[in-house]
């Protein structure tokens, strides 16, 4: 395995080791940012990390909108499942569903499964990662119709995850999937 | 229209009390879920979740209480720690209850996983008995 | 108004401790008990963000950071702990 591994790929890391060294001190001043950028560079270099294969594009147009529509998605399904707490208890019928992903990096399908667990009514049971296929176990899934609507919406994030940061290749596909 | 300071105190005020009230109810919900879904893996889903839109509000009137610009980066940090350990424990917790059987199987309407790891689990035995065999 | 969110709110996570409570008494199995230890955990946290933002202050922020961390480590270790145990009489 290569050991060196570019500034470009760990950048990310770095800037957010350094907000967070700022955001623990309270204290956004020149200096301790300076320090703190130093002390982040250390911690990389002493306390090395298998490199995560970025792809090295990050769309900050469609960030932005994915984490507004990421956050109105998790309120509203939190309180759907309060409704399905309070209502419907112990009559719920779920299901474990196979969702093939597109992506065949490992950021991609974390990145993926981490935002599907994190919207409420869907969890990630199993990964497959040789076919990149997450098992998920959905809340309320009552018929194969509902099992369909849940997997067209997980492969939605994923499209909308790969247009933020995926590589040339899995947008191309992206593309010509929307395209006719 | 400019608001005063004291009609625009009373709005966050109003606003933070709201997110209060609604970030405690979120931590009802789970505990409701908890005592009325009848199996493990449904639980989970009402014990994790509404957890992070709650914990997401009470931060936000946190900050909207303080009324300074420098708490927001360390609740921001502090509710993205959240976001990054919720799904992993959820997850870690869920497969080992589905691998040690602790879900009710009349209650899924369908089980893709299941096929997969008998597939799986029969072809591990013919492994294990070709093992033995020589 | 403050001291009315605070009763209300207070009465609420009452409720949901005491739900947590009841299902880690009940709850059939180890992982259930550990599911409602975390929504404990959790409530705890719920409790001291409503005290920092009635009060107005951030003492205890560092201490909900822990709180989640040790909730975070506690089900992991627990989660895998179980799986382990449970897969050994299947394979001998």
């Amino acid at each position: 395995m290569n050991r060196r591994i570019s500034l470009r790929q760990e950048l990310p890391l770095l800037v957010w080791l350094v907000f967070v060294w700022g955001a623990l001190w309270q204290d956004f001043s020149p200096g301790n940012l300076l320090f703190g950028a130093l002390l982040a560079v250390v911690v990389a270099r002493m306390f090395y990390l298998p490199p995560v294969e970025v792809s090295g594009r990050f769309n900050v147009l469609y960030a932005i909108p994915f984490a507004l529509g990421f956050l109105g998605r998790v309120a509203a399904a939190s309180f759907q499942v309060m409704y399905l707490a309070v209502f419907r208890g112990p009559y719920v019928s779920n299901a474990v569903v196979a969702v093939p992903l597109r992506s065949r990096q490992d950021l991609m399908v974390t990145a993926t499964g981490h935002v599907i667990s994190l919207i409420p009514g869907s969890l990630v049971v199993e990964v497959d990662r040789s076919t990149s296929t997450l098992y998920l176990h959905g809340l309320n899934v009552r018929n194969a119709e509902d099992a369909a609507k849940l997997r067209d919406d997980v492969r939605a994030i994923e499209a909308r995850l790969i247009r933020i940061m995926g590589t040339r290749e899995e947008l191309e596909l992206i593309r010509l999937e929307a395209a006719p | 229209m400019i608001p005063d300071a004291g009609t625009l105190d009373a709005v966050i005020d109003g606003l933070s009390a709201v997110f209060m009230v609604v970030g405690a109810l979120m931590s009802l919900a789970a505990a409701v879920g908890l005592l009325r879904f009848p199996d493990l893996l449904s639980r989970m889903h009402a014990a994790t979740k509404p957890q992070v839109l709650g914990l997401f509000l009470l931060l936000a009137a946190m900050g909207l209480q303080l009324r300074t610009w420098w708490v927001w980066p360390v609740l921001l940090v502090a509710w993205i720690f959240q976001l990054l350990t919720v799904p992993v424990s959820a997850h870690m917790v869920g497969r080992a209850g589905y691998r040690t059987k602790h879900l009710h199987r009349e209650l899924l309407s369908t089980d893709e996983l299941e096929a997969v790891v008998q597939k799986a689990a029969a072809k591990a035995a013919r492994e294990d008995s070709s093992d033995g065999g020589h | 108004m403050m001291q009315t969110v605070l009763a209300v709110t207070a009465v609420i996570l009452s409720l949901a401790a005491a739900g947590a409570i009841i299902r880690i008494a009940r709850g059939p199995s180890l992982l259930d008990r550990v599911l409602a230890s975390d929504v404990l955990l959790a409530i705890l946290g719920a409790a001291l963000c409503i005290d920092m933002a009635v009060n107005r202050h951030l003492d205890n922020l560092m201490l909900l950071v822990a709180l989640s961390v040790i909730g975070f480590i506690g089900s992991v270790t627990v989660a895998r702990f179980v799986a382990d145990r449970r897969e050994q009489p299947r394979d001998s």
